[in-house]
């Protein structure tokens, strides 16, 4: 902007300080899902996703074997193992027999339990409870310890999630709704388009001006009707009210108001002369829209298509109101919602999910961002 | 699974096809019915004539259908059932409506929808604007408009589980995970389960959809202020405005037309949120709003049709304006083509 020029160093220092606080604001949150979920479950819990590249530390507790476990060693009694039994390692730096202190002691030293009996937690988890009486009953004593352990990445959770919490199924289903869904409008909403676009019919004003108020009818108000009709035609049919035909005719519906508007305002706007001098070389209206308005509109069919193919893939509403909720039918956004509830506490599993969910979009996003940005012009500044 | 992928690539080609032999096989149709050449010269007139009067219904009929089955029909038909009972048999007048009035789950949605409206088309279009001018002064704008761009790519669903992860609250003494609660901590403050705070909850469930609408706005007024003459910003510069003065007395008013539109589209949106309310809180802690208040009402014990569209008719009426005044725009636009 010619405004800014000429000002001074602090102000334009100023400028990018403020702009990339937005783009932190703005990044940060996505980035913690995606860290996240890269993560090691456990550490997920231990520590924000911040710190995840630091040694994470947690607090946990065991119970060391039973008296059946002791031995005689000059004339005491001693259990001698790991607190890790057979599992990863950690390194320890304290430890105590207290859940009100479970890091009394340092890992290394003898804690005197009393009664002579002696614990001592090595750093490498390995312990030596020791007594001059014999243990006895049949539970070990309480132990708790603090443990750090390195940053530990993995794929891990992704594993888990694609083929035991059935989101590989679900990304499958999504495919199924948003291809068809995205691409059936397209060719209706076209001869729509230039129907509306250069050809003379009465009534024609009208259904411009139908297709606009259609343009911000909340979905609400098709829901209970759409639901009603379609229990309907599957009762008096004998077939299932919910199926993937179903939700495709939906989105469609949906999505035309938008695709015929953003076409036709695109299409009026070709040059009049192509039109005009294609006439009078005897093409008629079908064959000037299929050779020559199709190919000149690829731009914004392609604007439209990342629309509708966003908007479909992200949609919850339509496809919880639509379409089942058994594997073969729930789609990502669905059984997301449904992780939140029954995975609530499990992040792993909900980040992951998250960014499963998220990655078709941004990566469609990123690569077509052009034709995305054209649309959302011509979609809502004409669209006034 | 293979046979549900095989079923929609059958679908995409016999949808794709079939529009095609309609469109294709209508107008071979129409052309042998009103044959136009090989006829003598006033029939070929009179059926080019007739070809003309048929022909635009066959390019617009297939949309019209659909239209007409999904959206027109289904708005007169959730009025008439906003006069119906529970099950969409008997007549009740009113009582759909005093219900609403009465009930207390309601008039706490239209509170909180009232809260979303003032405060999320407003916070969007300010941050935008802001952002937008900003980032049109850096060298690095693009990438940085890109990455604030992108929450827009984003499923309210996805967003909700991004921010419900960083309002996660855990109790005393364990560590937080949550970044909010961990920036508190940091800080001295007290960690808090952000979203069950009634009242200030909503305004945790608003910063969602804020983060992903700012960017829409921002790219849109961001092209809207590439469009204002050079020329009054210069003569600004020359009468010796400061930078606050140009945004507010010559940026704005110069672009106030695309403000307005960026926010009805916001504030349309804003009255059909649902799914960040649904999987944030689905409605507790009295952060319940219109739209998963009918969602509710559709399924709650075998579904209350009833109920349910006297609700959506409720949105529809505030979104009529807005429709109303788009649809003036639009007739002025077109009134000259």
């Amino acid at each position: 902007m010619a405004a800014s020029t000429g000002k001074s160093f602090v102000s334009r220092f100023g400028v990018h300080i403020a702009v990339l606080v937005f783009v932190v604001i703005w990044t940060i949150p996505t980035l913690g899902i995606l860290v996240s979920s890269l993560r090691d479950k456990d550490q997920i819990i231990a520590s924000g996703w911040w710190n995840s590249f630091a040694s994470s530390s947690q607090t946990e507790a065991g119970r060391l074997p039973a008296a059946s476990a002791q031995t005689q060693k000059d004339g005491k009694y001693v259990i001698e193992g790991n607190v890790f039994g057979d599992g990863a390692k950690r390194d320890i730096s304290a430890f105590g027999v207290k859940a009100a202190a479970p890091t009394q002691y340092k890992a290394g030293t003898a804690a005197d339990l009393g009664d002579g009996v002696t614990l001592q937690v090595n750093a490498d988890g390995s312990f030596v409870l020791a007594s001059p009486k014999a243990f006895e009953g049949d539970r070990g004593q309480r132990v708790y310890y603090a443990s750090s352990a390195p940053p530990k990445f993995t794929t891990e959770n992704y594993d888990a999630v694609l083929f035991s919490e059935g989101i590989g199924r679900s990304f499958m289903n999504s495919l199924t709704v948003t291809i068809p869904a995205t691409i059936i409008p397209i060719l209706i909403a076209a001869f729509a388009a230039y129907a509306l676009a250069w050809m003379r019919f009465p009534g024609r004003a009208l259904l411009i001006a139908v297709i606009i108020g259609l343009l911000v009818v909340p979905l609400q108000m098709s829901l209970i009707p759409l639901l009603k009709l379609y229990n309907g035609v599957g009762t008096f049919f004998g077939v299932p009210s919910k199926t993937y035909l179903g939700i495709w005719l939906a989105h469609t519906g949906f999505g035309l108001p938008f695709a015929i508007y953003l076409l036709r305002s695109y299409i009026a706007g070709l040059p009049r002369e192509i039109m005009e001098s294609a006439r009078i070389d005897g093409a008629s209206d079908f064959e000037i829209f299929v050779k020559i308005v199709l190919p000149l509109s690829f731009p914004v069919l392609a604007s439209f298509a990342i629309f509708q193919f966003l908007w479909v893939w992200n949609d919850l509403l339509v496809a919880m109101v639509f379409l089942g909720t058994a594997p073969d039918q729930i789609v990502l956004t669905a059984k997301l919602n449904a992780l939140l509830g029954s995975r609530g506490g499990n992040w792993e599993i909900l980040t992951t999910s998250a960014f499963i969910t998220i990655i078709v979009p941004l990566i469609v996003f990123f690569s077509l961002q052009r034709y995305f940005v054209r649309g959302l012009l011509a979609g809502s500044v004409k669209g006034g | 699974m293979a046979a549900q992928i095989f079923s929609a690539i059958f679908v995409i080609i016999i949808g794709v096809g079939g529009c095609v032999a309609y469109f294709w096989g209508a107008n071979k149709l129409l052309d042998l019915v009103f044959p136009s050449r090989g006829v003598s010269g006033t029939a070929a007139v009179d059926n080019l004539r007739r070809q003309g009067l048929v022909r635009p219904w066959l390019f617009v009929g297939p949309a019209m259908i659909i239209l007409t089955i999904y959206l027109i029909y289904p708005v007169i038909e959730t009025l008439r059932l906003s006069f119906l009972d529970r099950g969409g048999e008997n007549f009740v007048g009113l009582a759909n409506y005093e219900w609403a009035f009465g009930d207390h789950d309601f008039r706490n949605s239209i509170l909180n929808n009232i809260l979303w409206l003032a405060v999320v088309p407003a916070a969007c279009t300010f941050l935008g604007l802001i952002i937008a001018v900003l980032t049109d002064k850096i060298w690095w704008g693009t990438i940085a408009k890109s990455l604030i761009f992108l929450p827009l790519a984003i499923s309210f669903v996805g967003a909700s589980v991004i921010w419900k992860f960083i309002y996660e609250y855990r109790g005393e003494g364990q560590v937080q995970i949550g970044l909010l609660n961990a920036i508190i901590q940091y800080f001295g403050g007290q960690p808090q389960v952000w979203i069950s705070l009634p009242f200030w909850n909503n305004f945790f469930l608003m910063v969602i959809l804020i983060w992903i609408q700012t960017g829409f706005a921002m790219v849109i007024l961001s092209s809207a202020l590439r469009g204002i003459p050079e020329e009054t910003l210069e003569a600004a510069v020359i009468d010796g405005a400061n930078p606050f003065q140009i945004f507010w007395k010559i940026m704005v008013p110069q672009i106030w037309g695309t403000i307005a539109v960026v926010w009805t589209t916001i504030t349309i949106l804003v009255l059909k949120v649902f799914d960040i309310v649904l999987t944030m809180t689905n409605g507790q802690w009295n952060s319940q709003v219109l739209a998963n208040l009918m969602f509710d009402w559709m399924f709650r014990g075998g579904g209350d049709f009833g109920r349910g569209a006297t609700i959506a008719i409720i949105i529809m009426i505030a979104v009529i304006p807005i429709m109303v005044w788009n649809i003036r725009q639009a007739n002025k636009e077109t009134g000259g083509h």
